[in-house]
């Protein structure tokens, strides 16, 4: 059965527009983000995986490992998760990013495609930036501490950074601005959840390599992130302002 | 409905607000649910996602 949608946005719900700009910005920086991730990120991980299985190991006095082993190739059931996993984690955040943007606009701040980028530059910085400059992107095999606790600390540590990110932009005094420097310093200060001894078996060639690659794609994608949600939240505002005044 | 018979401005101010905490909510759902909870099948089908996107994974 087609029954004919509304002829415009402006019929719709305001959580309708958030969730359908959210998810449309979601899906397309996600897909984008999950296929630059299997081309940049994943053989990084799949080559750490040897080390971490011990069907390669760099240490010993005949360390003469080729830096360039077979890698397996594209796993359709493997690989098709983690697209179907990025594209929903990317939706989560644009909902929040989404959700905040319609906030700061009843404030007076212009949200479009192109304020959309700064937008995506300070969710870099809560969510990729603020916690792994502790906590590395970590790559499978590493030494680290309990799941949980980093898990505690992660989520103190974005949330923290991400007040921080709209004290920056929307305070007007030097109370704001100060807070904000304090909510930043404050978990690396403190410390995260180390592990007490290093048992990692991956070489440290590979740890790094992982990490910048991770954080590198983590800025392109929430630069596409905070442009899309931009451009679409912009879009379904604009469809239903115009049937207000209409 | 006592609604409408409030304001259009108030409306959407009211509804507004309450849609954007449901969205808010909703997305970071979506996030724990996608790249936290250590459950072993959501654990194993996620994993590359986790370790690229920077989540604390094992």
């Amino acid at each position: 059965m087609f029954v004919t949608p509304p002829a415009s946005p402006a019929t719709e719900p305001v959580f309708t527009r958030l969730l359908t700009s959210a998810l449309f910005a979601g899906a397309a920086a996600g897909l984008i983000i999950a296929l630059l991730q299997l081309f940049f990120v994943q053989p990084v991980l799949l080559h750490a995986e040897l080390y971490e299985g011990g069907e390669l190991v760099h240490f010993g006095s005949d360390s003469n490992v080729t830096a360039t082993p077979e890698l397996p190739g594209f796993d359709a059931v493997r690989d098709g998760l983690s697209i179907v996993f990025t594209m929903l984690i990317y939706s989560g955040y644009a909902m929040v990013l989404v959700a905040l943007m319609s906030l700061a606009e009843t404030r007076g701040a212009a949200i479009n495609a192109r304020t959309g980028l700064i937008w995506g530059v300070a969710g870099f910085v809560a969510v990729h930036l603020a916690p792994g400059f502790t906590l590395a992107p970590e790559v499978p095999g590493v030494a680290a501490a309990d799941v949980y606790e980093r898990q505690v600390w992660w989520f103190a540590t974005v949330l923290t950074a991400a007040i921080a990110m709209w004290l920056i932009a929307f305070s007007r005094n030097w109370a704001g601005w100060g807070a904000a420097v304090v909510l930043l310093l404050a978990p690396h200060v403190i410390g995260a959840p180390e592990p007490e001894v290093f048992t990692g078996p991956v070489p440290t060639e590979i740890g790094a390599l992982f990490a910048s690659r991770a954080l590198g794609i983590g800025l392109a994608a929430w630069v596409m992130l905070g442009a899309f949600a931009g451009f679409f939240w912009s879009r379904e505002s604009e469809a239903a302002g115009q049937t207000q005044t209409a | 409905m006592t609604a409408k018979t409030a304001t259009a401005a108030q409306t959407t101010s009211a509804s507004g607000l309450v849609s954007v905490i449901a969205i808010a909510a909703l997305g970071l759902g979506v996030i724990f649910v996608a790249g936290h909870v250590q459950a072993a099948t959501l654990h194993d089908a996620a994993h590359d996602v986790r370790h690229a996107t920077g989540f604390p994974c094992h």
